[in-house]
């Protein structure tokens, strides 16, 4: 018998919980039967969230001196914190409320409404129990550094990395590729709006290059983090240039002078050349090229220096070594972005075996006006202007055998290649398409327009893209072999460009790069976000935020939107000087440890240390997140979790075992 | 390396230049096909689609005895695309749908056999080649490259898909014979509907489906200037050779491309005689195209007319047609 004054609250949702239990016997029975377990009053009302349903509570507390609260409402995703304030609020330490879910748990997976009533009671029952053992907690504060670390200089980590900086706070971008501008420095045109990607980006770029607050860190990639929200260590490898930035003008003579010729896979998708030395594109920031040591003449053959020999400011330096730089940072954003689908994998498609299938990224180049064509769209001998282009919607997303979320940009994507294609050579072009999603501002209605302009539209999946010829017409043309759908037939639609809308796909080392940062990806490999919803940018890890289509597939304007979103989170971080962390941590009863350091590889936080000279582990309150790995796997079981004690937790499973209520048929007749 | 074979009824007859062939080339590398006991046909494309139980009665009467054979190993070898398939198709069927099998057993106990699923792979004779034998084993042998020889490299639609077990190429456009073939030197061409049919029985059913698919493949290898069509499967050798004079009516085309087995090519770059792989028996005659190589196909036998006995009687007189 305890000595605990227990009350018990019980919610209707609406009908979302009374709709199949019934939670007025729920409340009734916890009244009458827990009473010899400590509840002493028990109620339940229409919506216990509301501000009536929350003074009910803090009333009872305050005026019959409640020490214990149990909600049996929704999950303790949901309101957890709610009624955890609530109780504070009426001066009950927050952490002596426990929420039971009797709504995901119960209501909303049964139908039989009388046994869901009595899973509910078991619920209820268990959390009573348990909540005896709950211990008054205060939360841990961290002092929050205040730079910040941008992995990625796309659009979306540019546009974080500008939040910060004009706030007022340093930051520190990372970039993997020589310059920054991610993706969309490689785009002509830009849709809805067809306004000139490099004409919007590159003002953006200017200003981080030459802001007083980014530390730019560009051809350099993170290698190491260490530490927990507000202050982590990060090491970054900054790549050797072999370029003295001090010195270098950016007048790329070295880059003119080199030799050495090499398709550009990166920048220009495989369309274009580049040197050993050199700049991505011209207004690449920062202006300084980079040496390219696995291509150069001089470090794989010994000699050439054409550069050295022709630079006016003497700025190349072959003698440079990668250094590895240490920077402390209070919060990370990570807009690592996406790669391309592999359009080879779909061999009927033909990508790499007939010449005149592109992909989406290539029409991109060749439509640049600063592309290897100079803007002209033509077939791959580079002279002759197509007559007729079909673009395949949906390859390689919405397809069990390859991926099977939809890649969002792509439809608008195909839309503003038609457009690009119909306006530059006047072509025939078709579209062949899965289904048409031009959600968002005015997307639909540049569809429409496209639609007066004369694109054509087919509605299917393609089957195969061939040179087979079989009817007159279809000579020395590519074959679009597809079921129209809207007529149920199969067609043969000739074509001399074809053009692959290729779906985006997580990084090839999204895996290795989450596992660094401490945060997880999903089946497919796009990270996951604390809530899909209400919290799209912040992680389960605190401190480290997402921004961009790491997070999944999405256009310029989300992958903006989301930048700055995750630059605000972090500012009210920083704002607030120190963050309260949940107190939900594991601690190590350091006479039970044996030191046998089981628990040190398994915490996914890094969040163990081990004392050599005590040999016992010790866990970092800070970085632990509460997920009690270490708990479980402890075998001397000197590990406990606050809020997850070995007390608590049996504690629940004897009330939802031993109490009054009534057995399941099934228990019985295994008996 | 031992392994089970089931030859299958066309590498009896019509298609007996693969049989000859395949042993030949089998014995330089050491490997043995050894022939299982007393098996039957496998039903080719069309009997599976009228009785089921039947049809799989008959090709799993053929897996049952292959795996009371066990001294030839666990690998039954199928040359022929549609035996390979029906093959793969029944093992696959019965070992994961037990009510088929329990059904299949009752039919099966009439002839005293009983089928455990499991224990037996089924491959197909170019799996063989190209993963046990493999391709550097093959290069080591080749003597007399088919260097200038353009190759359409022909798979028909069989062995490819569905993704049964045993299938071991892409589903769409396949490139073990390819490698093959360049292996032996030749030229291969890209060829586009390498995967695509041959018409199977629709030559008996529908003629001018089986016309229109025939025609496809022909066309599309002549404008690749392909010498010689490359196939891993009697079906496809018959219909595209013995079928090619009536495309050219039908179509008023002039294709003349001899379709070979793979077997008989590897023989012809390993040195061995044009007759030792069966060449000759083929409809399209293929002696233009070796000739590019420098193999030389002996003149065929003429056939000798046979004289009327004298105690013969005359043949009734037909009609003169006007």
């Amino acid at each position: 018998m305890t000595e605990e004054k227990i009350g018990v609250y019980i919610c209707h949702c609406g009908s979302n919980i009374a709709g199949t239990v019934d939670v007025v016997d729920v409340a009734k029975w916890a009244g009458e039967e827990l009473k010899d377990r400590g509840v002493v009053v028990s109620r339940d009302y229409k919506f216990m969230c509301s501000s009536l349903g929350q003074e009910l509570i803090e009333k009872d507390i305050k005026e019959l001196g409640l020490t214990r609260v149990v909600v049996g409402a929704c999950s303790p995703h949901l309101h957890e914190n709610t009624f955890r304030t609530a109780c504070d609020r009426a001066g009950l330490n927050p952490y002596l409320c426990e929420l039971v879910s009797i709504r995901e748990q119960v209501s909303w997976v049964h139908t039989d409404r009388q046994a869901a009533t009595e899973k509910s009671k078991a619920i209820v029952s268990g959390g009573v129990e348990r909540v005896v053992h709950n211990q008054p907690l205060e939360p841990l504060h961290v002092p929050i550094h205040p730079a910040t670390l941008v992995v990625g200089g796309g659009i979306a980590g540019i546009q974080s990395a500008l939040e910060l900086a004009d706030a007022g706070f340093p930051v520190y971008l990372v970039e993997r590729e020589p310059s920054i501008g991610g993706h969309m420095a490689q785009f002509d045109k830009t849709f809805p709006t067809l306004d000139c990607s490099a004409c919007i980006l590159t003002p953006k770029m200017v200003s981080v290059g030459g802001h007083k607050n980014i530390n730019m860190f560009t051809w350099s990639e993170v290698t190491q983090v260490d530490g927990y929200v507000g202050n982590f260590t990060v090491t970054i490898r900054k790549r050797a240039r072999y370029i003295n930035e001090e010195l270098c003008t950016g007048c790329v003579i070295c880059q003119e002078k080199c030799p050495k010729k090499i398709i550009d896979e990166v920048y220009d998708a495989g369309l274009g050349y580049r040197k050993a030395v050199y700049t991505p594109f011209p207004q690449a920031v920062p202006k300084y090229p980079v040496l390219d040591r696995e291509n150069c003449t001089y470090f794989q053959k010994g000699t050439c220096k054409a550069c050295e020999k022709f630079c006016p400011t003497g700025a190349i330096d072959f003698t440079q070594e990668d250094e590895y730089i240490t920077v402390q940072v209070g919060n990370i954003i990570l807009a690592t972005g996406f790669d391309l689908f592999d359009a080879r994998r779909i061999k009927q498609y033909g990508y790499g075996r007939l010449a005149n299938v592109f992909t989406s990224l290539e029409f991109e180049r060749l439509s640049n006006a600063a592309g290897p064509t100079n803007g002209n769209i033509v077939l791959r001998d580079g002279v002759t202007t197509p007559e007729s282009v079909g673009i395949i919607h949906c390859v390689g997303s919405r397809d069990k055998n390859y991926n099977n979320y939809c890649s969002v940009i792509c439809c608008m994507q195909s839309l503003k290649f038609a457009h690009l294609v119909e306006e530059r050579t006047g072509a025939q072009v078709t579209n062949f398409y899965i289904d048409m999603r031009t959600a968002f501002k005015a997307y639909d209605e540049f569809y429409q327009r496209l639609l007066e302009e004369g694109t054509q539209f087919i509605r299917g999946k393609v089957a195969e893209i061939t040179d087979a010829a079989r009817k007159p017409g279809e000579e020395g043309k590519l074959i679009i072999q597809v079921e129209d759908t809207l007529i149920g037939k199969q067609r043969r639609i000739p074509v001399d460009m074809v053009i692959l809308s290729c779906g985006l796909e997580p990084r090839h080392d999204a895996k290795e790069v989450a596992k660094l940062f401490g945060i997880s990806c999903s089946a497919d490999g796009w990270y996951i976000e604390k809530h899909p919803k209400l919290d799209p940018v912040a992680t389960m890890t605190e401190g480290v935020f997402i921004a961009g289509c790491v997070q999944g597939p999405k256009d310029i304007p989300a992958s903006v939107s989301q930048g700055a979103a995750a630059a605000a989170r972090v500012l009210g971080r920083i704002q607030q000087g120190e963050i309260a962390l949940e107190p939900v941590r594991a601690s190590i009863d350091e006479a039970k440890c044996s030191g046998c350091r089981i628990c040190n590889n398994m915490c996914p936080f890094n969040a163990i240390l081990f004392h050599e000279d005590r040999m016992v582990s010790e866990v970092n309150p800070a970085l632990c997140q509460g997920c009690g790995t270490c708990v479980a796997a402890c075998p001397a079981g000197a590990i406990s979790g606050t809020c997850f004690s070995n007390e608590q937790i049996l504690s629940q499973i004897e009330g939802l075992l031993l109490l009054n209520v009534r057995r399941p048929l099934v228990v019985e007749t295994v008996y | 390396m031992r392994y089970s074979y089931y030859p299958g009824c066309s590498l009896e007859r019509n298609a007996s230049a693969y049989h000859v062939s395949a042993m030949e080339v089998a014995k330089p590398f050491g490997v043995e096909f050894a022939e299982i006991d007393d098996w039957n046909c496998c039903g080719a494309t069309e009997y599976i689609a009228l009785n089921k139980i039947a049809a799989y009665a008959l090709v799993a009467r053929n897996l049952v005895i292959a795996k009371n054979q066990p001294d030839n190993g666990h690998t039954l070898v199928a040359p022929c695309s549609a035996c390979f398939l029906n093959l793969s198709k029944a093992e696959q069927y019965l070992s994961e749908n037990e009510t088929f099998r329990e059904k299949m057993n009752i039919a099966l106990e009439a002839g005293g056999m009983h089928y455990t699923a499991g224990g037996l792979s089924v491959r197909h004779l170019l799996d063989i080649f190209v993963n046990d034998v493999g391709y550097n084993a093959i290069a080591e042998k080749v003597v007399k490259p088919l260097k200038g020889l353009r190759i359409a490299p022909y798979y028909g639609c069989l062995i490819v898909r569905p993704g049964f077990q045993g299938v071991f190429d892409d589903h769409e456009q396949p490139d073990t014979l390819d490698k093959l073939m360049k292996v032996l030197g030749a030229n291969v061409v890209d060829f586009p509907l390498k995967a695509s049919c041959c018409g199977g029985h629709m030559t008996q059913i529908s003629e001018a489906v089986a016309m229109d698919l025939l025609n496809r493949l022909l066309k599309n290898a002549a404008d690749y200037e392909a010498d010689i069509l490359v196939t891993l499967c009697p079906m496809c050798q018959l219909n595209l050779d013995a079928y090619q004079a009536d495309v050219n009516r039908y179509f008023k085309t002039s294709y003349h491309i001899p379709v070979l087995y793979f077997t008989q090519l590897m023989g012809l770059a390993m040195g061995m005689s044009a007759q030792a792989m069966g060449i000759g028996k083929e409809f399209v005659d293929a002696r233009p195209a070796l000739a590019k190589i420098g193999v030389e196909v002996p003149e065929p036998a003429p056939v000798k007319k046979k004289r009327p006995s004298k105690e013969e009687l005359p043949m009734p007189r037909m009609p003169e047609k006007e």
